[in-house]
C-alpha cells in the first residue's frame, strides 16, 4: 500500500484542515468535534446537514455551500460521525427554521443520526431526516439492513439544498427531498478494491481479470463477480437493474449521472456515459441533464456507478438553481 | 461474595487491553464480511474511556462506570457498535443503579440489560448474524449459573463461555442486519465481529473477576 499520508489516525483531521483551507471563501472548518460548515451559516433559512464516513471525497464536505449543504460531518474513513459534532452542526446552521439531515441508509449512520436528531430535538432545534437508498444492487431488501445510499446522494443533497436556499420551509424541503430518493436508483461496478488507510490492506480481493457488479461504496459486495468485459457490456448489466427498477419508461425525462469510484480516468466515465446515454435513448428516454466526475468515491478503488433521476419540471428547476461549493459550481 | 467498583474499573482497564491486542483480529473479521474497522473503532473508543477513567470521583459505584463507558463509546466509537455497545453499558447502569456491591442475581440483570439495550436499538433478533447472538446466550447462561447458586465468578464465566460458543455459532448464518447483511450467502462461514468483540469483552468480564476471588 502506498498513501499520501502521515498517521492513519490523522487522515481526517488534516484532509478536513487542507480542505478549509483551500476553500476558506466558501467553507470554514471546526475541529473539536470535527464538522464543515458554510462560512455564512446560519442564515434565514433551512439547515441542510449530511455526512458519514470519510473516503467518499468530495462527499460530502465538497458540497458544503451556497445552493447545497450549510453543513458536512466526516466520520473516520468508512465510519459513520458519532452524535456530538452531528448535534453541533446542526446547530451551528441552524437559523430557526430547522434543519434536514440528508442520511445515508447504512446501520451505524442512521443510528448516529437518529440519536443526533433526538439529542438537537431536545435542545429546541426542529430536525427531519430522510434516509438516501438508492442502490439497486442490494436484492431482497426485506431481508437485510436495506438498500445503500450510494452516489444518488449527490442529487438529493442538490435539489433539497436548491429548495432551502429558496427559502421553502422545512417541510417542503424535506418533501422534495423524499421525491428524489423515490425517483432516484443507481448501482454500481469495481475493477479494483480500495484500501481503507488504517488496515492497510485491500477490503477484499479481485483477481485480475475480475470484476464486482454491484459494489458498495465502502468496499461492500455486490451481486456477482463476473470476468472483466468491455465497458459496453458492464454499462448493461448496470443500467438494465436500475431501469427495470422504478421502472422508467419510454417518454421520461430524466438526469444521468456516472459517478467515478476515485481511481477511474475521465476518459473511461466518458466511454461509459456515451453507451448509456445510448441505451437510454434506445428506450425513449430523454437525458435532460447529466453529470460525469468523481463524486461519491470509493478512495482509489477503481470503478463507477451509473445514476438516474426521473426530472420533471420542479426538479428540474432545482437542479438548475445556482450552486457554489468546492465540488459543484454553476449559475453564481 | 460480590464485585464492587475497584472490580467494574478491572474489568473496564482489562476491555481496553483485549480490544487493543484483538484490534487487528477484529478488523480482519470485519474485512471479511463488512468494512474493515471494527477494530479500529473499539480500540479508539477504549482508549478514550481510559482518558477518562480519572475522572470518575472517589465515591463513584459501578453505575457510574458503565455510564462514563456508555457516554464515551458513544462520543468516539461510531459506526454501528457506538450507538449499540454506548446504549449496551447506558441500560447495564440503569440495572444496577445505586448498588455498591453487585452479586450473581446484579451481573445476570446487568448482562440482561444491556443485551435488551442492544436489541432495541438494533433491531435484531437471535439468527440475525449480529452481537445479540452472544449477548442472548450470555444472558441465558448467566441467568443459569445464578439459578444454581454459583460464586459471582462462575456466573461471569458461564456467560463468557456461552458469549465464546455463540460468536462461534454466527459462522454459518446468513447475515440479515448490518453491513454484512448485503452478502447474502456469501457471508456464510465468517464470524460476525460485534459477536467477537462482545465475546472478548465478556471474557475479560469474567478474567478479572477470577482474579478476584483467586488472589
Amino acid at each position: 500500500m502506498k498513501k499520501l499520508i502521515n498517521d492513519p489516525k490523522n487522515v481526517v483531521t488534516e484532509a478536513v484542515e487542507g480542505f478549509a483551507a483551500a476553500h476558506a471563501d466558501i467553507v470554514r472548518a471546526s475541529t473539536d468535534p470535527i464538522y464543515l460548515v458554510r462560512s455564512d451559516a446560519p442564515s434565514n433559512k433551512v439547515g441542510i446537514v449530511s455526512g458519514g464516513g470519510s473516503g467518499h471525497e468530495p462527499m460530502h464536505g465538497g458540497f458544503v455551500g451556497y445552493g447545497m449543504l450549510d453543513a458536512a460531518v466526516p466520520g473516520a474513513v468508512f465510519t459513520s460521525p458519532t452524535p456530538d459534532p452531528i448535534v453541533a452542526a446542526t446547530a451551528a446552521v441552524n437559523g430557526g427554521r430547522g434543519v434536514l439531515h440528508i442520511v445515508k441508509n447504512y446501520t451505524g449512520d442512521v443510528l448516529n443520526f437518529e440519536t443526533a436528531a433526538d439529542l438537537a430535538g431536545a435542545d429546541g432545534i426542529e430536525v427531519r431526516s430522510v434516509i438516501v437508498n438508492d442502490d439497486v444492487a442490494v436484492k431482497d431488501s426485506l431481508y437485510t439492513a436495506g438498500r445503500r445510499g450510494v452516489a444518488g446522494t449527490v442529487l438529493v443533497e442538490k435539489i433539497a439544498g436548491a429548495a432551502a436556499q429558496r427559502g421553502d420551509s422545512l417541510e417542503e424541503v424535506t418533501a422534495v427531498a423524499e421525491k428524489v430518493i423515490g425517483q432516484v436508483r443507481s448501482m454500481g461496478v469495481a475493477l479494483t478494491p480500495c484500501v481503507v488507510p488504517h488496515a492497510g490492506e485491500p477490503s477484499f480481493t479481485l483477481a485480475d481479470d475480475e470484476i464486482e457488479i454491484g459494489i458498495g461504496i465502502h468496499g461492500e459486495p455486490g451481486r456477482e463477480r463476473v470476468k472483466l468485459q468491455p465497458a459496453d457490456a458492464i454499462v448493461d448489466r448496470l443500467l438494465g437493474p436500475i431501469l427495470d427498477d422504478i421502472p422508467f419508461a419510454s417518454g421520461d425525462k430524466v438526469l444521468l449521472m456516472v459517478n467515478g469510484m476515485g481511481g477511474t480516468p475521465q476518459v473511461e466515465l466518458y466511454i461509459v456515459y456515451r453507451h448509456a446515454a445510448k441505451v437510454l435513448a434506445e428506450r425513449g428516454i430523454e437525458v435532460a441533464r447529466s453529470l460525469v466526475g468523481n463524486f461519491t468515491t470509493s478512495l482509489e478503488m477503481q470503478g463507477m456507478s451509473i445514476s438516474v433521476l426521473k426530472l420533471d419540471d420542479a426538479l428540474t428547476e432545482l437542479w438548475d438553481a445556482p450552486v457554489q461549493t468546492a465540488a459543484l459550481r454553476w449559475g453564481r | 461474595m460480590s464485585l464492587g467498583v475497584d472490580w467494574m474499573i478491572d474489568w473496564v482497564r482489562t476491555s481496553a487491553v483485549v480490544i487493543a491486542a484483538h484490534r487487528v483480529e477484529l478488523i480482519t473479521l470485519d474485512r471479511d464480511i463488512g468494512d474493515g474497522d471494527h477494530g479500529e473503532n473499539m480500540d479508539r473508543g477504549f482508549s478514550a474511556v481510559i482518558a477518562k477513567l480519572d475522572t470518575l470521583p472517589a465515591d463513584a459505584i459501578p453505575a457510574d462506570v458503565l455510564k462514563l463507558v456508555a457516554t464515551t463509546l458513544i462520543s468516539t466509537v461510531g459506526g454501528a457498535a457506538g450507538p449499540l455497545y454506548g446504549t449496551a453499558y447506558l441500560k447495564a447502569a440503569g440495572a444496577v443503579a445505586g448498588l455498591v456491591e453487585l452479586d450473581g442475581g446484579a451481573l445476570a440483570a446487568l448482562l440482561r440489560a444491556a443485551r435488551d439495550g442492544i436489541v432495541l436499538r438494533g433491531k435484531a433478533e437471535s439468527g440475525d448474524k449480529t452481537m445479540v447472538d452472544v449477548w442472548t446466550p450470555a444472558v441465558d447462561a448467566a441467568d443459569a449459573a445464578v439459578g444454581r447458586g454459583v460464586d459471582v465468578a462462575a456466573v461471569l464465566a458461564a456467560a463468557a463461555d456461552a458469549a465464546e460458543q455463540g460468536a462461534v455459532a454466527t459462522e454459518p448464518l446468513v447475515a440479515r442486519k448490518g453491513r454484512a447483511s448485503y452478502l447474502g450467502e456469501r457471508a456464510i462461514g465468517h464470524r460476525d465481529p460485534g459477536a467477537q468483540s462482545t465475546a472478548l469483552l465478556l471474557r475479560a468480564a469474567a478474567d478479572t473477576a477470577s482474579g478476584t476471588a483467586s488472589p
